[in-house]
């Protein structure tokens, strides 16, 4: 038997004249198994221009195998092509090909249809719960921050509008705490001064609240009496007039002690204590906050079974009023255990809004813990193989931000936070989420062009 | 999946309990079906049958057909780098788990200059980052045409295929798109965009060239159209890009789009919906500001939908302060959290220690060891390292928590006979551990040296603290 060439080929049929085919239609590309690899694939290119010439596009390879067997028949020389052997019912099969026509036609039309969006309505409400009272109500704030009072998960609002976005409390210290160099630079000039501190969060970087956290108490470090500790408290209500929340030193002995005495002296401010735990004694917390018109954090390690069981013993035992409960259920940073964090919360708020009532209450995150995340501080990687890491100053805040923003996926009302970067970023998603950013971008699918 | 039970996936077993599969029973091969860690593939028998006989084949289908996943699993690129996309079962990753990890690819273009374009693919194909116990890597690179030449895309696919990664080609051109189908298509590279502009061409090449395509349409009821369309004309693997916006309103619009879409799919057992879902957040890049702030907001973007629902995202910034953020995230929000990350406890040795060498001590949360051992390992420093069990729990939430005790480190020292291997007494803690170091030396007699709160430091610790100034 005769091998030949396309080119070959190409020359019989101009040989023969063949400009023009009837009854033939040829729709779709051309895809040939070529007997052996000598053919190389630019020969395809004027085979396939020229039959582009008699019908738009080849679609199944077969088809245009089969014409063209039927062609080299007609023209009684035997093709290269590997269907070769069928040569010769070829000619009988030709009426087959024309039902294939029809089955492959393709629509010209979309098929029109309508997407029903599937519509997901909670029983259950997240409790609403004030920080700062104003002087209509016996405080001294300008202004007072409401959390809570969600009917749908974070940002739905398509399921359900979000009456609060979450709120931002920045950090401060009574004494100077570890901080990583990218937070402290900020903080520099106020680190001796607790007061001038939360003036700088209000004033230059945009905190709704702030934390006061008398670490200085704590029996290793200063052990600075309670009485004495609370000073700064009164310092820091008479130097901003945002709500305020205020922390221990995590001591499980004095804490309770310093709680009380700060729920004290800011009686009528409805301030935050931080916090009241399982392994403390939360009832002295809890009460303080219930004979002082304060709301009590309600921390837990990362359990949903131990946060109904705080929750109920705050509510049940010492029947703090429901709209004084916020919840911590810790938080892990950006690979450091986030995963847990997110998760438990996104199941805490499900199961606070399908109607769970020891779990419908707002959530806090110790957002600034993700500062302990080594890709956060750390110069470079310890690991030798790895990609260089690149500037710390950026990694920096950016880990903070995508904790926060993760967590605030799952829930969170109530944000405590340090570098002022992320607290920007931060509230810029929660504003863009909560449908108060109106510029949008023109084009947004220009990126499949732009040359840069 | 359709089913929820074993006992459902049971009946269409052999009930032989043969074992072949490596379970014992066909009821626990049933239960693993479900779980999603084996397909009813893996019942030989069951195979064997339905090769032989076609009611047999017909009711393997049924069941392939009702284990399938919520979500349709689409492959991009082919061999040992191939990408798997979408497959999910639930809304939420407490529900089960979720599957396939957000598949990462990098934009190169084809108007770059040939240097260029070589840095970046390497970077993208280089790319490394410890984490628990591996490296993590980037997927694939997103080739666009932005020549608006054949011959050029042609080219400059043909060119980053040789990269060996899986590819998506951007182009909306179909000329352009043929152009570098006919180059790579046996390289099962993702075609974007069919739109509304262009859908009649893309259907067809999706059909010829036996590769998945991309939808792309901010109008949901088109984008569901397309959906049908492409469907009914027999094209399987579909991937939906609802446009993202990156900014503002837009923005919230994406979020409204990307939500409805999978919750439409899952709960409300939409199928023409049921497909993995494109976001770009290299969309941020149109927005106005300095490198930085796009770089930022990339990372937002894409951390957002690393969260909700988005299997394949377009990337331009290789900047670490964008890449590992959301590398890490998407390592965490895709962990099962059905298995606990734990590792042995016991005594590892590393760098070939001797009895000189420090005994150092941590828990047995597969995060907090893999950093430790490989801070040590690559640190070239010689140990003993002490793997207590705390129940998967960290070094600082096991001490608050009662799972790191004194008590249990002088069983893990007894357990470990540490004392038979070293000619000293001395157990290096953790930092975060310091409390305990009191409680440690009354109840083990080991003298306790408090380590730094970073195990990336020992190194430099260990120059100043070992070995130890007062030796016993």
């Amino acid at each position: 038997m005769k091998k030949f060439t396309l080119e070959e080929f190409l020359d019989l049929l101009k040989k023969y004249n063949v400009e023009e085919i009837e009854g033939v239609k040829i729709e779709g590309d051309l895809e040939i198994e070529l007997e052996g690899s000598s053919i190389d694939l630019s020969a395809i290119a004027p085979l396939y221009s020229m039959l582009s010439e008699f019908g738009n596009f080849l679609y199944h390879a077969n088809m245009a195998l089969g014409y063209l067997q039927r062609l080299s028949a007609a023209l009684g020389i035997p093709t290269p092509f590997a269907a070769q052997p069928q040569l010769a019912p070829a000619a009988p099969a030709a009426p087959e090909a024309a039902p294939e026509v029809e089955e492959i036609k393709l629509p010209t039309e979309l098929v029109r249809a309508k997407f029903e969006p599937y519509k997901e309505e909670y029983p259950n409400k997240i409790e609403e719960v004030v920080l700062g009272a104003t002087k209509a109500d016996g405080g001294s704030r300008e202004y007072t921050i409401t959390l809570g009072g969600e009917r749908s998960l974070a940002f739905y609002t398509f399921d359900a509008p979000q009456p609060h976005l979450p709120a931002i409390a920045i950090d401060v210290f009574d004494r100077r705490p570890m901080l990583a160099k990218a937070v402290r630079t900020h903080y520099e000039d106020v680190l001796d001064n607790p007061a001038e501190w939360a003036k700088k969060c209000v004033k230059k970087f945009g905190a709704d609240l702030v934390t006061l956290h008398l670490i200085s108490t704590d029996p290793l470090l200063d052990d600075t009496p309670a009485s004495e500790a609370v000073k700064v408290l009164e310092d820091v209500l008479q130097a901003v007039k945002c709500p305020i929340i205020v922390g221990g030193s995590g001591n499980k002995e004095k804490d309770p002690e310093v709680l009380e005495k700060a729920a004290e002296v800011a009686e009528g401010e409805r301030i935050m204590l931080a916090s009241a735990t399982l392994d403390m004694d939360w009832e002295r917390i809890a009460n303080a906050a219930k004979k002082y018109g304060h709301v009590v954090l309600s921390w837990t390690q990362m359990d949903i079974n131990n946060q109904k069981t705080l929750n109920r013993y705050l509510l049940k035992r010492v029947e703090v009023p429901r709209n004084s409960i916020v919840m911590d259920p810790t938080t892990a940073a950006l690979g450091y255990g986030l995963d847990y964090a997110f998760t438990n919360m996104e199941r805490i708020r499900i199961s606070g809004l399908k109607g769970d009532t020891d779990l419908n209450f707002p959530i806090s995150s110790g957002t600034t813990n993700a500062w302990g995340a080594r890709e956060a501080w750390m110069v470079d990687s310890p690991i030798e193989e790895d990609t260089p890491w690149g500037p710390r100053e950026l990694r920096g805040p950016i880990w903070e931000i995508i904790t926060g923003l993760t967590l605030s996926l799952a829930g969170v009302d109530l944000f405590m936070m340090m570098h002022p970067i992320a607290v920007a970023v931060l509230k810029e998603v929660f504003n863009t989420l909560g449908g108060n950013v109106k510029e949008s971008v023109a084009d947004p699918g220009e990126w499949i062009f732009m040359e840069v | 999946m359709k089913v929820k039970s074993p006992l459902e996936v049971y009946n269409y077993l052999p009930r032989t309990n043969c074992g072949e599969c490596g379970f014992d029973t066909c009821m626990s091969f049933a239960a693993h079906i479900i779980d999603r860690s084996v397909t009813p593939l893996d019942c030989k028998p069951l195979v064997e049958e339905a090769e032989k006989d076609p009611k047999a084949k017909k009711k393997l289908e049924e069941l392939l057909e009702l284990t399938a996943p919520e979500i349709a699993e689409v492959v991009i690129g082919v061999g040992e780098n191939a990408v798997k996309i979408g497959g999910e079962e639930v809304l939420h990753r407490h529900e089960l788990t979720f599957f396939n990890p957000t598949g990462f690819f990098y934009d190169v273009w084809d108007t770059m200059d040939d240097k260029t374009l070589e840095e970046r693919c390497d970077r993208v194909v280089s790319y490394k980052k410890f984490y628990v116990g591996n490296f993590l890597t980037l997927d694939g690179f997103a080739v666009r045409c932005t020549s608006g030449d054949p011959k050029r895309y042609r080219e400059v696919v043909k060119k980053v295929a040789s990269y060996g990664k899986p590819m998506i080609l951007v182009a909306l051109d179909p000329e352009c798109m043929e152009a570098a189908l006919e180059e790579v298509a046996d390289q099962r590279p993702l075609m974007y965009a069919a739109t509304e502009g262009n859908w009649k061409e893309f259907l067809k090449m999706a059909l010829e060239y036996k590769v998945p395509v991309t939808l792309r349409a901010k109008d949901l009821d088109v984008l569901k159209s397309m959906a049908v369309t492409f469907k009914q004309a027999g094209v399987k693997d579909i991937v939906l890009d609802p446009v993202t916006e990156p900014l503002g309103e837009g923005l919230k619009g994406t979020f409204e789009r990307v939500i409805q879409l999978r919750r439409t799919a899952i709960a409300g057992q939409d199928k023409d919906v049921a497909y993995p879902i494109m976001i770009t957040p290299i969309a941020a890049w149109l927005i106005e500001g300095d490198e930085v702030t796009k770089s930022y907001w990339e990372a937002v973007i894409a951390s957002m939908f690393i969260v909700k629902y988005g299997d394949v995202m377009i990337f331009r910034s290789l900047d670490q302060h964008v890449v590992m953020p959301t590398i890490t995230l998407r390592f965490n929000i895709y962990t099962d959290p059905r298995t606990p990350v734990q590792v042995e406890p016991g005594l590892r040795a590393i760098n070939d220690p001797g009895p000189d060498d420090p005994v150092f001590i941590t828990t047995n949360f597969a995060l907090t060891y893999y950093t430790v051992e490989s801070d040590l390992t690559s640190g070239g420093i010689k140990g003993w390292l002490l793997v207590l069990n705390t129940e998967g729990l960290g070094v600082e939430v096991s001490v608050a928590g009662g799972q790191f005790t004194a008590s249990k480190v002088k069983e893990l020292i007894e357990e470990t006979k540490i004392e038979e291997k070293v000619n000293h007494k001395y157990l290096v803690i953790p930092g975060l551990a310091a409390r305990l170091q009191g409680a440690i030396e009354d109840e083990t007699g080991w003298k306790v040296l408090v380590g730094p709160m970073d195990s990336g430091r020992i190194k430099g610790w260990l120059e100043k603290n070992w070995p130890p100034k007062e030796k016993e």
